[in-house]
């Protein structure tokens, strides 16, 4: 319920802030076309994209068959096990590797999976010679596993938790074989949702960056977005990073084409409701083997973790406080953060306020590309990876070297994008139902304009603006994408200074580092979810990490 | 180049001590170089001190990952760049260093100093030179390689770490080591050494580091590496290995930029860098051979290094001019 006017305002600012998605998506991408324009391709060049492109697809598509191939049979086992002790903390546990930067996960993982790390100390144990390498396409594909089995697995699970409970009692009492069970049941009960999570999963690892820099181990394990981070600032080729980008941006596009074919599961989040009881599964020791692959499962996903506190709490933590250079990376981290949000959730505001403004069905053809426009400004920013998109403010900047305010408002902006798909999909919803109860009193009252909004929406809105916030915090905080391009002397963030710490091996340093960083941003992840969880669960719609 | 971490944690301590109260001085210097030297453990502070004990100025480092680096990072900056004596490029660089139009004759006696080769420029001045080696860790390796043809075609399960070409010095150096040995032949001898690597770092520092961290038992590093490790740690257990074919020669240079705010200090920089001032940190603080007499003695350690028989160097306009081709074979080898 709005007023002529505030219909007017509504499209007008709507119209805005899509010319300003807009311009920071297109200027950006005309940059690189009309330089790429004029760079031609050398003879080998061709190889090398050829090859580049193909690891990435490569290992897109074997992080996602290791991560749903474990996530289907892990969900069936938790589904059947509906009331062990520690299982909500378990699958709470899952949701964490999305929820913390790649960086501080990959430094665990390392701790974990590296040459002297706890795994090949315990395969020299049983005397096996030849120690894992964390390096390369191995080192790639366990770090993708640790954020994405989790994540399949919670998207997995409600499906089969959803099933009623007569399923369970009468296949007991037909005694129905495991095979068979499977095949009647359970997997018809999990397809949809495993095609779903193999999708967004493949999305997920194609376009992973951060994981593939630190252990990707030189040209043979290099996926498009580092391929496009090195041509720029390794090479200085901006020919080679546009050739790259369209290539990048081709394949996402067709990712998301072949998503919108499979639909994506609804929302991880709620399986608490699942003590369903399940007479057909046998208890006693023939528990074991579910017992045994939720417990390594556990162990899998736990341990990174588990390194990146010891190790943090092992390093001189009071010496890293003391740091001017933490306090200085510190606060450029935070105040990037307070800013990409502040434009994230106020462009998400006033998307879903035109949206809302031309209704439904939109009554105009210029109103319902507005309404259409909007709706895929959030998966528009997905298309076009932070990478790219700040491959084409670098070739504009010059790089950004000497400037200081340029760079970093590019850095915010790439940010507030990269949140912005997930801040809509928190604020949409809440903002329907806030208009649907007080939309006809404050017509009635008479409230209209700037009042209105000041007044009555903004505090009807206030839990879902926050959750919206401080997820765009969270996710700015722990961003390496953008800060990588950008990085210099002048502009230091958190994970630029982790980056940097872990580069030049100051390990204790880099250890204490992650864990503050990682610290940080759960605790507003946690913070987000729980003013989430308010809203119910159908607003708060899952968090993926980029 | 190189300096070494861990060097002695103490020191540290002392780090923000000198560095607390900021010098009020009306001139400032800011010298770029690539981050080992620049390090705590490394000669910068030393250097530092020295220097802005007679200059009347501040002195500030700018650290970038490797060599290279710093040459891709000029040619970002331009004329825009607030740098005015640029520490770290090598020989192979030179030419294209020129090319860019960014730099300008330092206009020096430079007399004093002395690399093999007897490399001079009207330009760039050396201030330290080594020999590029694999160093080895020799209770992982009981025999290690005894030629560049031994390292290419040894036992792929022991690994080496290497650095990038594209950003680092003594990546590039064994781009053109191996140039230098196979010729034609090098992207198939690539091809073959890839199995062996471990990982590529953008950095020196960082494949050092993951070398005495224990995650490869080979690194490739410089012949006097192993003093470090003598010196420091009184242990003898990392060597380098000396290759039959002979070693490529690294001359690390500075040169002043055209657009340095104060380009008489930045001149002062480069005279008082082929001083004992200065030269007496690189042997045992950069773990390099200085280029200019120095008034310390060496260690004794210098004495058991490998020195080698037969040097390898390109002319820096041979490099200018291959550069990019030869780094696009290198690409297309290693993502084989």
């Amino acid at each position: 319920m709005l007023t002529r006017s505030e219909h007017r305002a509504s499209r007008a600012v709507g119209v805005a802030a899509l010319v300003l998605i807009g311009l920071a998506l297109a200027a950006p991408v005309s940059v690189l076309v009309s330089q790429g324009a004029g760079s031609g391709l050398a003879g080998t060049q061709g190889d090398y994209l050829l090859r580049i492109t193909r690891f990435t697809l490569l290992q897109a598509g074997l992080s996602t068959l290791l991560s749903v191939a474990l996530a289907v049979p892990l969900a069936r086992s938790l589904a059947r096990r509906p009331s062990f002790k520690g299982r909500r903390w378990l699958i709470n546990l899952f949701a964490v590797p999305l929820a913390l930067p790649p960086l501080v996960a990959a430094l665990g993982l390392l701790e974990v999976w590296g040459r002297n790390g706890v795994a090949n100390n315990g395969l020299a144990l049983f005397g096996l010679e030849t120690p894992f390498s964390i390096y390369g396409l191995s080192g790639i594909l366990i770090a993708h596993v640790f954020f994405n089995m989790p994540l399949a697995a919670r998207l997995i699970l409600p499906g089969l938790e959803r099933l009623p409970p007569e399923y369970w009692k009468t296949a007991a009492n037909l005694g129905m074989g495991g095979l068979s069970l499977f095949r009647l049941v359970e997997w018809p009960a999990m397809r949809r949702s495993a095609g779903g999570a193999a999708g967004l999963v493949f999305m997920l690892c194609a376009t992973s960056f951060t994981l593939v820099l630190v252990l990707g181990g030189g040209p043979a394990a290099t996926t498009l977005e580092v391929a496009i981070y090195q041509a720029l600032r390794f090479d200085f080729d901006p020919g080679r990073a546009v050739l790259l980008s369209a290539i990048q941006i081709g394949l996402t596009l067709a990712v998301m084409l072949g998503l919108r074919l499979i639909s994506l599961p609804t929302e991880a989040g709620d399986t608490k409701g699942g003590a369903t009881d399940r007479p057909d599964v046998a208890r006693g020791w023939r528990a074991l083997p579910d017992a045994l692959l939720i417990a390594a499962a556990g162990a899998f996903v736990g341990a990174p973790l588990v390194a990146v506190i010891v190790s943090g709490l092992a390093a001189d933590l009071g010496r890293l406080l003391s740091d001017a250079q933490f306090w200085r990376a510190a606060g450029t981290s935070l105040m990037i953060g307070l800013a990409a949000a502040t434009v994230s959730v106020s462009l998400a505001g006033l998307m879903v306020r035109a949206r809302y403004s031309v209704g439904e069905p939109p009554a105009s053809v210029w109103l319902s590309l507005l309404s259409g426009l909007s709706a895929a400004a959030g998966s528009l920013t997905l298309l076009v990876p932070p990478v790219v998109l700040g491959a084409g403010w670098f070739l504009m900047l010059g790089g950004g070297a000497g400037q200081l305010l340029a760079p970093l408002s590019v850095i915010v902006l790439i940010n507030a994008l990269m949140a912005l798909p997930f801040v809509i999909r928190v604020i949409e919803p809440a903002h329907a139902s806030a208009m649907e109860r007080n939309g006809r009193l404050a017509l009635s009252l008479g409230i209209t304009g700037f009042n209105r909004i000041r007044q009555i929406d903004i505090p009807a809105m206030l839990a879902p603006l926050a959750t919206g916030f401080v997820f765009a915090v969270a996710l700015s905080l722990g961003d390496l994408g953008a800060i990588a391009l950008f990085g210099s002397d002048r502009i230091v963030t958190l994970p630029w200074l982790l980056y940097q710490k872990l580069g030049s091996y100051r390990t204790a340093d880099a250890a204490g580092l992650a864990l503050l960083l990682g610290a940080a941003t759960m605790v507003l992840m946690i913070i987000a979810d729980r003013l989430g969880a308010r809203l119910g669960p159908a607003s708060w719609a899952g968090r993926h990490q980029p | 180049m190189r300096s070494f971490r861990y060097l002695t944690p103490a020191l540290a301590i002392f780090v923000p001590l000198l560095a607390g109260p900021a010098i009020s001085a009306d001139k400032t210097l800011t010298v770029y170089t690539y981050e080992s030297f620049v390090a705590e453990w490394g000669p910068g502070p030393k250097i530092e001190a020295a220097f802005e004990a007679d200059c009347g100025c501040d002195l500030k480092w700018v650290g970038v990952a490797d060599g290279v680096a710093l040459l891709n990072r000029l040619k970002l900056e331009g004329d825009r760049s607030e740098a005015g004596v640029v520490l770290g490029l090598d020989t192979n660089l030179v030419a294209e260093a020129k090319a860019t139009g960014l730099f300008e004759a330092h206009g020096l006696d430079t007399a004093a100093v002395s690399v093999p080769g007897g490399y001079s420029d009207e330009v760039f001045i050396p201030y330290d030179y080594g020999h590029f080696a694999v160093i080895y860790d020799s209770e992982a390796i009981a025999n290690p390689p005894t030629s560049l043809k031994d390292l290419v075609e040894g036992d792929p399960e022991q690994k080496i770490v290497i650095q990038d070409p594209r950003t680092s010095t003594p990546g590039l150096g064994l781009l053109l080591w191996m140039k230098s040995v196979y010729g034609d032949d090098a992207a198939a001898a690539w091809e073959k050494l890839s199995q062996r690597v471990l990982t590529v770092t953008p950095g020196w520092s960082e494949a050092y580091g993951l070398f005495t961290s224990g995650e490869a038992p080979m690194v490739l590093s410089y012949t006097v590496s192993p003093a470090y490790h003598m010196v420091a740690e009184e242990t003898e257990r990392y060597q380098a290995a000396e290759f039959s074919e002979g070693h490529y020669l690294q001359i690390e240079v500075a040169g002043m930029l055209a657009h340095a705010p104060d380009k008489d200090l930045a001149r002062e920089f480069l005279a008082f860098m082929m001083t004992p001032g200065f030269q007496n940190e690189i042997p045992t603080q950069n773990w390099m051979m200085p280029a200019a007499p120095i008034t310390m003695e060496l260690p004794q350690a210098f004495s058991k290094l490998v020195t080698p028989e037969k040097t390898f160097l390109y002319s820096s306009d041979e490099v200018a001019e291959n550069r990019a081709a030869w780094i696009e074979e290198w690409l297309g080898a290693m993502s084989r």
